[in-house]
């Protein structure tokens, strides 16, 4: 069938785009400010004060800020975060985890490997540091001190600690190797400062979680597909068997339901665009359902992805418009000029551009909040069990957070198919409305 | 913790929206049940533009809360 084979070419474009944009999620991200240290800045730079510092005095506070390695008091919204956030290991149990690739470019060159190379032991975090690069809550990081850029060091620990640099509260992280504390910096991140990030000295484009996930979706696709089609092309004329009666049914699901009556007469041209968004999306949200690995990266709750997804829906729609839509943008035929030029075209331009944005957060913030709240529900045993102090809390916890949660992930297998498809849906319509002939009468 | 009251706030609005369009929807079905199919899809399509404003609403939220 002619259409797997487009349906591959935009699988693997749409992929590659995401590759590269799929990096904006970042480490800084893992600590938002909790409120479990609400004290005044100066007090965590100057440092040497720790005794005075009643909440943190069981901490040891150095100039350095504290250990990370000592949890403090246990957070479900910073644990939640950290749990949807891209990292560069998968995380199996207790200190196991997958080692990835990765990819990373600096001043100083480029640097592949695989994070084996940092020796991940507890929390993500890495024992050693190499050619500059320590692994921190299973996010690459780079130490800024000139001395440690080439060869291995054994990192002692990390710390983070809160700083005012130009005006504003910001959150590192150091690593402290020799006993010196060493300021590391995040990769870089094209978001222009909105979530904390910015452009560093270096950049990273490893296989992450969520990049790794990607990748097994399109080869469980690929395969199922053409599985589908080679069986489809075989037994033309006859019944579908076996799989093929699992994917047809969306197949002409999706052309009779949603192409053709919001596309109209041209829907074949957009059915490739239109299954590949509404199987990748799909299987990405339900591999994301699955809590261990292979499964449970939040790859379609990341913002790049969502972003990169709708932008190929704005291009499709943006460049197969016809002079009709943009007649009706532009310049709405039928209204007086002043109404044109202060209200409606400035409205209608906003919308071609609100259009996907609603796009790719509705996506984006419904896996999101789907996955905080199954979070949110698990962390109910660390509250009530008061972080494994107390074994009763814990077992009350978990009577109350098993059954909350099977209800969220039974919630979540539906929202699971109902954003794929609205996904699609609203893809289609505005391919729709870019594409539709003029109802030949007078305006 | 004004965030999470702007979101709360968002939600009311969106929850009254879906809420509408829900019982609207099933008050069509009852009384032409052979437009079902129709209708079912144009709600969840309603629904689904009702929600994107409420959650473009609660990732602004997000991000003011949100570390800078």
């Amino acid at each position: 069938m002619n259409f797997v084979r487009t349906y591959s070419l935009v699988l693997i474009l749409s992929g590659l785009c995401t590759f590269a944009l799929a990096q904006t999620e970042h480490g800084d991200h893992h600590h938002p400010q909790g409120a479990d240290h609400p004290h005044p800045t100066e007090q965590a730079q100057a440092g040497e004060h720790p005794a005075t510092d009643a909440q943190n005095a069981e901490h040891p506070e150095g100039a350095c800020g504290h250990s990370i390695s000592i949890e403090p008091e246990f957070n479900a919204g910073d644990n939640a975060v950290h749990h949807i956030s891209d990292a560069n290991v998968i995380h199996i149990v207790g200190d196991m985890y997958v080692n990835l690739p990765v990819i990373l470019k600096s001043a100083h060159g480029w640097k592949v490997g695989t994070t084996g190379m940092f020796h991940v032991h507890h929390h993500g975090n890495g024992e050693l540091a190499n050619d500059g690069y320590v692994l921190v809550h299973g996010s690459v990081m780079r130490i800024l001190d000139e001395k440690f850029q080439h060869g291995e060091f054994k990192v002692e620990d990390y710390t983070h600690q809160e700083i005012e640099e130009g005006g504003k509260t910001k959150m590192v992280y150091n690593a402290i190797i020799d006993g010196q504390c060493l300021r590391l910096e995040s990769k870089t991140t094209y978001d222009g400062g909105i979530l904390g990030g910015g452009v560093t000295g270096f950049s990273d484009f490893s296989i992450t979680r969520n990049v790794f996930t990607m990748l097994l979706t399109f080869v469980i696709l690929f395969f199922l597909f053409r599985s589908v089609a080679t069986a489809a092309t075989r037994t033309k004329g006859q019944a579908p068997k076996g799989l093929q009666n699992f994917i047809e049914p969306f197949y002409t699901f999706i052309r009779d339901e949603v192409a053709k009556p919001n596309i109209g007469p041209k829907y074949e041209k957009y059915m490739p665009y239109l299954l590949s968004a509404f199987f990748f999306i799909l299987g990405l949200n339900l591999i994301g359902q699955i809590p261990f690995f292979p499964g449970g990266a939040n790859v379609t709750g990341n913002i790049s992805i969502t972003i990169v997804l709708a932008l190929i829906t704005f291009l499709i729609s943006t460049f197969s418009a016809n002079k009709h839509f943009w007649e009706h943008t532009l310049w709405m035929p039928g209204v007086p000029a002043v109404l044109k030029i202060f209200i409606l075209t400035p409205i209608e331009i906003l919308g071609v551009f609100l259009k996907p944005f609603t796009l790719l957060l509705r996506l984006f913030a419904n896996i999101t909040a789907g996955h905080i709240v199954i979070l949110s529900f698990v962390s109910l045993i660390f509250i009530l069990g008061k972080a494994g102090e107390s074994v009763g809390g814990s077992a009350a916890g978990a009577a109350a957070s098993i059954p909350l949660t099977l209800f969220m992930m039974t919630l979540e297998l539906l929202v699971a198919f109902l954003q794929a498809f609205i996904f699609t849906m609203l893809s289609a319509t505005y391919i729709g409305t870019a594409i539709e002939e003029p109802h030949h009468d007078h305006h | 913790m004004y965030a999470a009251i702007g979101a709360g706030l968002a939600v009311i609005g969106a929850g009254l929206g879906i809420g509408q369009i829900g019982g609207k929807a099933v008050e069509g079905i009852a009384r032409q049940p052979e437009a079902s199919g129709d209708i079912r899809a144009n709600m969840i399509l309603t629904a689904a533009l009702v929600e994107g404003a409420a959650l473009v609403c609660m990732v602004l939220s997000f991000f003011v809360a949100a570390p800078k």
